[in-house]
């Protein structure tokens, strides 16, 4: 069965970009690459560290600047698409302000948008909700645990609706049992309102079970040595990781990863 | 409502905590009464024995103990001496009289409020302009490192005198003093606090498009807040020193200053002594006003 009905529109158009940091020598973080992404993909860079998948990432989202090339974000730049508050980012650490509660920090980036409270706090409710948060609203970000924290970094990332969601290796810091079950909850939000995410990860499995396509890079310097499609079935559980097609494409990654290294 | 029900938890542990201090503060309360009692008793004795009982032979402790601390001027008056003093003051004048010791202590808490407020706006000025511009971040701290090396009992009088002939009186020229003292550690705490939101905090709101404002008014300024309270505990607490201090130089007219002044002109040790201990309640009072708007302006903003 085919899992994602896509309209072909790219959004996200990375071309021949290049990305170098000053230094003695210079430091290639990236070297003309190109990446097309359409509407509701899921796609994972995955890659060893050092390879440039969150610079990848930092640069579509405006966080840092190409030394050469160009990244569209619906066709805009992609500095036009962040003053058009086209995407929501969600970064290693929850990165919560401290004296907000959970409900508040979840406003603020409609606070910063103009929406007005009322509205804000609506909305706000409803995204945490969707992260399974109903009933945390009047905590602290202290009193909840590190996968609770990430989750309402997530419900913050959704604020402006955005259509793209880019994540930078958002369960790293989480123990594994967390970290599967808020990839299954990943999955079930994107399945239900298909945005396109862009999700750096360095954990295989992680990559395989939540994609659609898979970007492997290799490092020094950055550069994409595969892409690979996975066409697992949209109502994956988690057991689909026993599956002899699970395997296969996992197998896949290991083998471009394995290459790339070469 | 699980959330409401897990808050109040921190204020029931405080509540234990501070009756579990009653005790020990006690404790220390009362061993200091018994270093005081003995030291006023060595301090004052000599001139007991000199003055009253060199013509009264075959004198003995039972004598020499009571009247070291009932001495009119001792050398170090006896806390009881100090607490009837300080209710003599306080109680038996009206309040707008010379003689009140509240009237003092009004006067100062007064010029040290006024120049808290006035040092805490120019110190929180001083830390936005150094955190939003290099230049002024460069040029302006030296300087304000340096307005502290010099010694403020150098620098009152003149202040004083100068505003004095400019036809300045009253509460404003010690307020200036105040402000001077009380500006620093305001200053240099807030620089550190409005710089303290991470990397992460910063990009974030750069992901939001946020304006300049935005990022001042909903990450900087709530950032700073745990620095902005112990530095404003710190800047009454000069501003308090500072009060006092220009309260000397003026020919001693009013104010908790005055009354040290005065005292010490006359001799007159408990005067001294109880408008120390005014000071100190005054300084306690100022600081735990200090504490109480921290605690109503940070809800539950705990790390």
């Amino acid at each position: 069965m085919k899992p994602v009905e896509v309209n072909l529109r790219p959004v996200v158009e990375v071309a021949e970009m290049s990305v170098q940091f000053a230094g003695e020598p210079p430091v290639i973080a990236l070297d003309r690459v190109s990446l097309d992404i359409t509407e509701g993909e899921f796609i994972s860079l995955i890659g060893p560290s050092g390879c440039g998948k969150t610079t990848l990432l930092r640069v579509i989202a405006d966080l840092e600047q190409a030394t050469s090339g160009t990244a569209m974000v619906n066709g805009m730049s992609s500095h036009d698409a962040r003053l058009a508050r086209a995407y929501g980012y969600v970064f290693q650490a929850p990165a919560l302000f401290p004296w907000r509660t959970v409900l508040a920090n979840v406003t603020l980036p409609l606070e910063v948008q103009g929406v007005p409270r009322d509205q804000a706090r609506q909305t706000a409710r409803e995204h945490l909700e969707r992260v399974g948060l109903k009933g945390f609203e009047g905590r602290y970000p202290w009193q909840l645990s590190g996968g609770m924290q990430q989750r309402v970094s997530i419900a913050r990332a959704l604020g402006f609706e955005p259509k793209l969601l880019m994540m930078d290796e958002p369960f790293g810091a989480l123990d594994e049992i967390t970290r599967d079950r808020l990839n299954e909850q990943l999955l079930r939000l994107w399945e239900r309102e298909r945005r396109t995410v862009i999700f750096v990860t360095h954990s295989i499995p992680e990559a395989v079970f939540l994609s659609s396509r898979i970007v492997v890079m290799s490092p020094r310097p950055g550069r994409i040595v595969e892409v690979i499609e996975s066409q697992l079935p949209a109502d994956r559980t988690l057991d689909i990781r026993e599956t002899p097609e699970f395997i296969e494409i996992a197998h896949r990654v290991r083998v471009a990863l394995h290459d790339a290294h070469d | 409502m699980t959330s409401a029900a897990a808050l109040p938890r921190p204020r029931a542990a405080a509540a234990t905590a501070s009756t579990s201090h009653v005790l020990p503060v006690l404790t220390v309360l009362g061993a200091l009464g018994v270093v005081w009692y003995a030291a006023a008793a060595w301090l004052n004795a000599p001139q007991v024995i000199e003055r009253v009982l060199s013509d009264r032979p075959g004198w003995g402790l039972a004598e020499l103990l009571p009247l070291t601390w009932s001495m009119e001027r001792p050398v170090l008056p006896a806390p009881h001496q100090i607490a009837l003093d300080m209710w003599r003051s306080t109680v038996d004048w009206p309040l707008n009289s010379p003689r009140s010791l509240l009237f003092h202590t009004g006067v100062t808490a007064a010029s040290t409020l006024v120049g808290f407020v006035m040092g805490t706006l120019l110190g929180l000025v001083l830390a936005v302009a150094i955190v939003h511009s290099r230049t002024l971040d460069r040029s302006l701290f030296p300087w304000i490192i340096a307005s502290q090396t010099v010694p403020v009992l150098a620098i009152a009088p003149i202040v004083i005198v100068a505003l004095g002939s400019m036809g300045l009186t009253g509460v404003f020229p010690k307020s200036v003093i105040s402000m001077y003292l009380c500006f620093f550690p305001v200053t240099v705490a807030m620089v550190k606090g409005l710089r303290s939101p991470g990397v992460m905090e910063l990009e974030l709101m750069h992901t939001y498009a946020a304006s300049a404002g935005h990022t001042f008014w909903k990450l900087r300024v709530p950032a700073s807040l745990p620095f902005l309270f112990p530095s404003l505990r710190v800047g009454i607490a000069a501003a308090l020193v500072g009060a006092i201090v220009a309260e000397l130089p003026t020919g001693a007219q009013a104010g908790l200053g005055a009354r040290l002044l005065t005292g010490s002109y006359y001799g007159n040790t408990v005067q001294i002594w109880s408008a120390l201990v005014m000071a100190a309640i005054l300084g306690l009072a100022l600081t735990g006003l200090v504490a109480w708007a921290e605690a109503a302006l940070t809800p539950g903003g705990k790390r």
